[in-house]
């Protein structure tokens, strides 16, 4: 007998952290058998209105839309759980709280007429009442497994608030900051990932958002002091993460301002 | 067991095969990412030659040089640490059964490692992990079982980086204990000594030549090379100092503000011990597996005690990493948990430099 009801949601996303349910491989049908899914879209299940358990919310609130459906997913649901950059923290899609995204618009379609967005991307948790979020640009599916384990148990999950670093360093990689003083943002990101992007000798995007205690004017200085050109180091903090506050502060502090840029 | 050859350059890789021969898996030196780490290695051709090491805070770069030798390069990422406190490390297994729970101990069975290319302040290093680890009434059985199965073939430093200090602490650049056998890199070979029974007989069924009075200068020559250092600590006990200066948080805050609090100091430092125990159960909740893994003092669940972080501030945190490193070391092990490798300066992201940070303490409190 199942022991709860989940469902899967999706606001304003890629769909990318909902296919970590699907990839799951042997753990999906586990997954089945544990609980009853009443609603998951990409996997059939059409069945917004059900009173659930658990609702995971993929997708962060950027239309009109968004907002009314939120809240309707709190009211049916005991645990509201965030999981991933958009729903944790606005996601890439956030870039539009920090630049001119009615001017974009209109660089990207012939006709804007039809678009009905939100000023800003927000997270869930601006609207509703989260009470856990799984961090990831996608999630881990070792930490939802752990989650939904937890959950089931009645405990929270142990989820970590560590620096990639850490990862980094168990994983036995190299650090690419000081041997190719690439542009890492590791130092002040959440661990959670297991260190991916430093495994294969690239930096890391801030995928898992703001670690704990996210020294980011040290590390930004750092690498305006290694050469890198300011501007891509203001970039580098607002990427898959910007709706973030200590991020958004590096990019304030680090950018050109466009009156400079255009003299 | 002052027994020593000479091994003709062309005969290196005698050494790998007589290891080999002995059972044992042969880890050395390998570029990883720009980097030189300790790895598995196949044969002695997979030593890289002419590799020299380029290192100063929160920077390391290998520079190709136009000679044959294979260990002209200081340092690696990682000492010895890895291959013997594992980064993950799984300590037990509880299964639901009928009737209740049942506990299984993880026990392995390591492979036998020889280590070619270890540096005096990497033994030093792991004598101080022994002492950790091994002594007292609950030695460790994992470190203890890897320990025993280690060889260990050291080789002089000839020069040395910028970032050591290693003269300064004590523990260098000369191997004066804890290996197997040493090695002095010559153009023309290597000066082989045996340090141990195993050293010996290793020794004795290698391919030497008898040492000649100038291949011991030269070598003796070499070694006093890599003595000229640019960094020292100030004394090899800080605790005056430190101690002083520990209730005065203005001490900390300059290098507070530069700290990442990533940990990667106390990551690559190869005394550093400090882990936590993670449990983790699969979907079906069948069982629950204990890991051991690598902590650091630099995370905020070191210190949490009861719904609480205790120690909070990037101040706290980085004193508390100097403090026990050079000071309440000496009361827990009679001496400093600092080896004078210089990993910490090198692999901090933001270059924070142990000795500057002594040396900037020591005169703020006015003493040394």
């Amino acid at each position: 007998m199942a022991q709860a009801s989940i469902a899967v949601h999706k606001l304003t996303s890629c769909s990318g952290c909902q296919s970590v349910f699907l990839n799951l491989g042997d753990d999906l049908l586990v997954l089945n058998e544990l609980v009853e899914i009443s609603h998951f879209i990409e996997a059939g299940l059409n069945n917004f209105d059900a009173e659930v358990d658990i609702a995971f919310v993929e997708g962060s609130i950027t239309t009109p839309d968004d907002e009314a459906r939120i809240l309707k997913v709190r009211e049916r649901s005991r645990f509201v759980v965030a999981i991933g950059a958009c729903a944790c923290s606005g996601g890439v899609q956030a870039l539009r709280n920090v630049k001119d995204s009615v001017g974009w618009a209109g660089a990207v379609y012939a006709d804007t007429e039809y678009l009905d967005s939100l000023a800003e991307s927000r997270p869930v948790a601006q609207l509703v009442k989260v009470d856990l979020e799984l961090w990831g640009c996608p999630i881990s599916g070792r930490q939802l497994i752990a989650t939904v384990r937890a959950l089931l148990q009645g405990v929270p999950p142990v989820l970590p608030t560590e620096k990639v670093c850490q990862e980094c360093k168990r994983a036995g990689n190299v650090c690419v900051l000081v041997t190719k003083a690439a542009p890492c943002l590791g130092p002040v990101t959440r661990a959670g990932c297991g260190a991916l992007c430093p495994s294969f000798g690239a930096p890391c995007y801030t995928c898992f958002g703001a670690s704990e205690q996210p020294n980011c004017d040290s590390l930004g200085e750092r690498l305006v002091g290694l050469g890198i050109p300011q501007r891509q180091v203001a970039e580098r903090f607002v990427s898959i993460s910007s709706g973030l506050e200590p991020y958004q502060k590096a990019w304030a502090r680090w950018r050109i301002p466009a009156k400079q840029l255009d003299s | 067991m002052d027994q020593s050859v000479f091994l003709p350059q062309g005969d290196f890789g005698q050494i790998f095969e007589r290891l080999r021969e002995a059972g044992y898996r042969v880890v050395g030196p390998a570029e990883q990412e720009g980097a030189l780490t300790y790895d598995v290695l196949e044969s002695a051709d997979d030593i890289p030659v002419g590799l020299v090491d380029r290192q100063a805070p929160g920077h390391y770069r290998l520079e190709q040089q136009n000679h044959r030798r294979r260990f002209d390069w200081v340092g690696t990422a990682q000492g010895l640490k890895p291959w013997l406190f594992v980064a993950e490390q799984p300590l037990w297994v509880a299964r639901e059964v009928e009737g209740g729970l049942r506990f299984e101990e993880v026990r392995e069975t390591p492979v036998p490692t020889a280590v070619i290319g270890v540096r005096a302040c990497d033994l030093a290093a792991l004598a101080l992990q022994d002492r950790h680890f091994l002594d007292g009434d609950y030695p460790d059985p994992h470190y203890r079982a890897r320990r025993e199965s280690l060889l260990l073939v050291a080789v002089n430093c000839h020069r040395s980086a910028d970032t050591c200090f290693c003269v300064s602490t004590g523990d260098g650049p000369e191997v004066t204990f804890g290996a197997d056998l040493v090695l002095d890199e010559l153009d023309q070979g290597y000066l082989v000594k045996a340090g141990s029974e195993r050293g010996a007989e290793l020794l004795a069924r290698l391919p030497g030549r008898p040492v000649r009075g100038w291949h011991k200068r030269r070598a003796k020559a070499l070694r006093k090379q890599a003595r000229t250092q640019q960094r020292a600590l100030p004394s090899r006990d800080l605790r005056g100092p430190l101690y002083a200066a520990r209730d005065d948080m203005r001490h900390w805050q300059p290098v507070a503000e530069r700290c990442l609090t990533c940990g990667n100091c106390a990551a690559v430092c190869p005394t550093c011990f400090c882990h936590r125990v993670d449990e983790e159960s699969p979907l079906d909740g069948s069982l629950s597996r204990a890991v051991r893994r690598w902590d650091t003092c630099f995370n905020d669940e070191h210190s949490y005690l009861v719904g609480h972080v205790v120690r909070k501030s990037a101040e706290h945190k980085y004193r508390q990493w100097l403090t026990h490193k050079l000071a309440i070391w000496h009361d827990q092990y009679d001496r400093s948990g600092c080896t004078g490798c210089g990993r910490c300066i090198t692999w901090c992201p933001v270059g924070i430099d142990i000795v500057e940070e002594a040396e900037r303490l020591c005169r703020e409190v006015g003493e040394s």
